[in-house]
């Protein structure tokens, strides 16, 4: 099993923790893994991304042109990545605040309402949760079990709190994504 | 089997270093390697192992701690990025003289001057040629993964102190900012003073005792016959490098027609593109040289007999290509492919690279 | 009676200290560098911290300190001893670290190093000689050099429109809080070296206390640099540094 993944949304949406929870569930369940965030300062309230490498085997580049899956979460991003979708992969996106949604006729594309859904369970901060739910429903490249273990570790001591929340919001996304186009 | 995390390789070498029991290290910010103090200072060692950490008033100031520490015997380190590196130079220059085992780390961005943010591989010549003034060189280790950033920390300083010269990490961005699984090695006491003093006793700055002369760490030598000796000692010191500390990774080699060369993040993205490669049936194999110095250079003599080409794949305009003419001698075409600026190249291009220029050339 | 007889323990009425090698100095006729060392070996036996002192030399003539003092040195970069010792003294914070810098190697290229020591309170000693001129290098324009002193980058005098003001570190050091004691002293005179002998002492007694930074000037002549004899450098000196750069204790807390 290999799956190389792009999240790629605003700095602040929770981009960054989302790719660091996949990869610290992939770890758990003896996966090797990279995370390779864009940098600098461009996180400075712009554009963040992450490419997310989860793999059986050793793991070449950390840096890909293109992606079994990309996850897409504002419109800059769209107008990035979808062309690096591989044929036949991924694009799963949140349509708060795009404008001009995929066109691409040859890749699997599905839609999650991770802002809406995550005003609705009250906490904004549930955002990053919810999507990562939704792509774990699309491909569940990692055990629930394992998941779980991947917030523990990734999470501060003092957020473990939180934790059932997070969990109910990955629920949320496992319920609400919606397929707009398969191949 | 040590712990596992997922880490960045800025905080893995600042955790490994803890571990491997450094006593000191002296840094100033710089992205993208300021990880590697933030996570030293917010582990706070100096309550855990008695490790110091300062953050200096400039990577001058840094390195030159580095150099007064180092001439106390005391296992030191600091880190930077490029620009960072070219101040720290002066003080690396000094420390070599000196002969002092200190460990620096550069966690290279594009240049010149200001340059970049972004990873890149253009301070090969910086450091494997030496950097700053003087005939001297760098025990210089090219990581490729976070695992390495943490374990080259002890490999390096070892060499570092068996040789009392100064050890490079040359690492770049990628690897600084990437996060991948780690195991992280136990827990190694600091030397305490009775072993520095039985390990480094004939020349570390720790107070003259009555049982010994007074150690004096200076890299001035006025009298030029004495000065001559003691660049002849370090030439030696560098030959023995070459002879015996060598360290390299091949990969397909066996059959290869071609030969892809690449240190550090670019030797991972030219797996990827030997893999494609291979996949379009060229016999391409991946020479990485894992020290730059000592570089492999018998090594890539020897698959000169055996290859129709090399290419050197590097995120800079060709620095290490040079060394690999130099080893291959004219007996097959080497050529140069590499993205820089901060661009890092994409596996497909390096295909492309290898067939117009090394296979069609 | 024979020489034998005199060569008596009971007779002696000078002794040099162990910590001064034999070495035969280097320094010119005059020069103040042979009489701090000398002040600052006879404090170091006093204190009976031979084995504990380490010694940071600077760039400048005082580079071959090293040769003088019977303890362990680090030859420092130019201007960079305030960061070895910094070092130094943190991983080895039971030592009694001093470094002792020259005008040009303090003031002007170590200018950041020294404040930034200062700053943190490093508990070290800074030797400072203050004769505003480069002596090594033959006889440059230091940043302490006083207006209308000529040197050889300044031969018709310092230009403050050109060079700038000379620069009072000391005064300028005494304002940080990392420094607990600051003074300006002078060796010209067997009483002016008794008061340096007693500020140094101080200085290394705060070590024990880790007061933080001691930081001692030492106004001096350069004969060679000057271009005047021992005797007329001395005069020059009082007329014309002591007035711009005056003596005694600026802070001790």
């Amino acid at each position: 099993m290999k799956e190389e993944i792009i999240i790629a949304g605003f700095g602040g949406q929770g981009v960054l923790s989302m790719g660091k929870i996949l990869a610290y569930s992939g770890i758990m369940q003896d996966q090797e893994v990279s995370w390779m965030p864009s940098y600098g300062p461009e996180m400075r309230g712009g554009t963040a991304n992450v490419t997310v490498i989860l793999s059986d085997e050793k793991i070449s580049s950390p840096i890909l042109n293109t992606f079994d899956t990309a996850i897409i979460l504002n419109q800059q991003s769209l107008d990035k990545f979808e062309e690096a979708v591989k044929p036949g992969g991924v694009l799963l996106y949140d349509p708060n605040g795009i404008t001009s949604p995929p066109a691409r006729k040859d890749i699997n594309i599905y839609k999650i309402e991770g802002a809406e859904e995550a005003a609705k369970m009250g906490n904004p901060k549930t955002f990053n949760m919810i999507i990562l739910g939704a792509f774990l429903k699309i491909k569940p490249i990692v055990k629930n079990e394992n998941v779980e273990k991947g917030l523990e570790k990734s999470l501060p001591e003092r957020y473990h709190k939180l934790i059932p929340l997070n969990l109910e919001a990955i629920q949320k996304g496992h319920d609400s994504v919606k397929s707009i186009q398969t191949v | 089997m040590g712990e596992l995390r997922l880490m960045k390789g800025n905080e893995a070498i600042a955790e490994a270093a803890i571990r491997y029991g450094v006593d000191g290290y002296f840094g100033y910010p710089i992205t993208p390697q300021s990880e590697v103090i933030e996570t030293l200072m917010a582990r706070k060692p100096w309550e855990e192992t008695g490790m110091v950490v300062v953050q200096a008033e400039s990577e001058v100031a840094a390195a030159n701690m580095l150099y007064g520490g180092a001439a106390c015997g005391k296992k030191v380190m600091t880190s930077s990025s490029s620009p960072g590196v070219s101040l720290k130079l002066e003080a690396i220059s000094y420390i070599a003289g000196a002969e002092l085992p200190a460990l620096v780390v550069n966690v290279v961005r594009g240049g010149p001057g200001l340059g970049t943010i972004q990873p890149a591989q253009s301070d090969y010549f910086q450091a494997v040629k030496g950097g700053g003034h003087g005939d001297y060189h760098l025990i210089v280790f090219a990581p490729n993964s976070v695992q390495e950033m943490a374990d080259f920390v002890e490999d390096t300083y070892e060499l570092a102190i068996k040789y009392r010269n100064p050890a490079m990490i040359l690492s770049d961005g990628i690897i600084g900012q990437m996060m991948e699984k780690v195991e992280l090695k136990d827990f190694k006491p600091r030397f305490t003073d009775a072993e520095i003093k039985e390990k480094f006793g004939s020349w570390a700055t720790t107070g003259k005792t009555p049982d010994r002369e007074r150690n004096i760490v200076t890299s001035l030598e006025l009298q030029s016959e004495l000065q001559e000796k003691h660049n002849h000692k370090l030439q030696a010191k560098y030959q023995q490098m070459r002879e015996t500390e060598v360290r390299f990774e091949s990969t397909n080699t066996e059959d290869a027609e071609y030969l892809l060369v690449a240190y550090g993040s670019s030797s991972r993205i030219c797996r990827k593109a030997m893999e494609l490669a291979r996949d379009k049936g060229i016999k391409v194999g991946l020479l990485r040289p894992i020290t730059l110095f000592p570089f492999p250079t018998k090594q890539l003599a020897e698959l000169a007999n055996q290859v129709k080409g090399m290419l050197s794949v590097e995120m800079s305009a060709g620095q290490m290509v040079e060394d690999i003419r130099l080893a291959v001698n004219g007996k097959v075409p080497v050529e140069h492919f590499g993205r820089y600026g901060g661009i890092i190249h994409s596996p497909d291009e390096i295909v492309n690279a290898l067939e117009k220029q090394i296979i069609k050339g | 009676m024979e020489v034998k007889d005199i060569i008596k323990e009971e007779n002696l009425a000078y002794k040099k200290t162990k910590v001064l090698t034999d070495n035969e100095m280097h320094y010119c006729p005059g020069c103040t560098h042979g009489v701090v060392h000398k002040v600052i070996a006879e404090v170091i036996e006093e204190k009976d911290i031979q084995e504990n002192t380490i010694g940071i030399s600077p760039v400048g003539c005082s580079v071959l300190a090293y040769n003088y003092l019977h303890i362990d040195w680090q030859e420092a970069a130019h201007g960079r001893a305030p960061a070895l010792a910094t070092a130094t003294s943190r991983l080895m914070p039971d030592k009694y670290v001093f470094t002792y810098q020259g005008d040009g190697d303090l003031a002007s290229i170590g200018a950041a190093e020294i404040i930034h020591a200062c700053n943190r309170g490093e508990n070290i000693v800074v030797i400072f000689i203050n004769n505003g001129i480069y002596g090594m290098t033959g006889g440059q324009m230091a940043p302490t050099t006083l207006e209308g002193m000529p040197t050889s980058t300044s031969p018709y005098g310092r230009d403050i429109k050109l060079s700038g003001h000379p620069l009072k570190m000391t005064e300028l050091v005494a304002n940080l809080p990392g420094t607990t004691f600051v003074a300006r002293h002078s060796a010209e005179t067997a009483g002016a070296v008794r008061k340096l002998k007693k500020a140094i002492r101080k200085a290394f007694d705060n070590i024990d206390e880790k007061k933080g930074t001691s930081f001692i000037e030492v106004v001096s002549t350069c004969s060679s640099g000057w271009k005047l004899t021992p005797e007329a450098s001395n005069t020059w000196m009082k007329e014309n540094m002591f007035p711009f750069y005056p003596l005694g204790i600026i802070k001790d807390e």
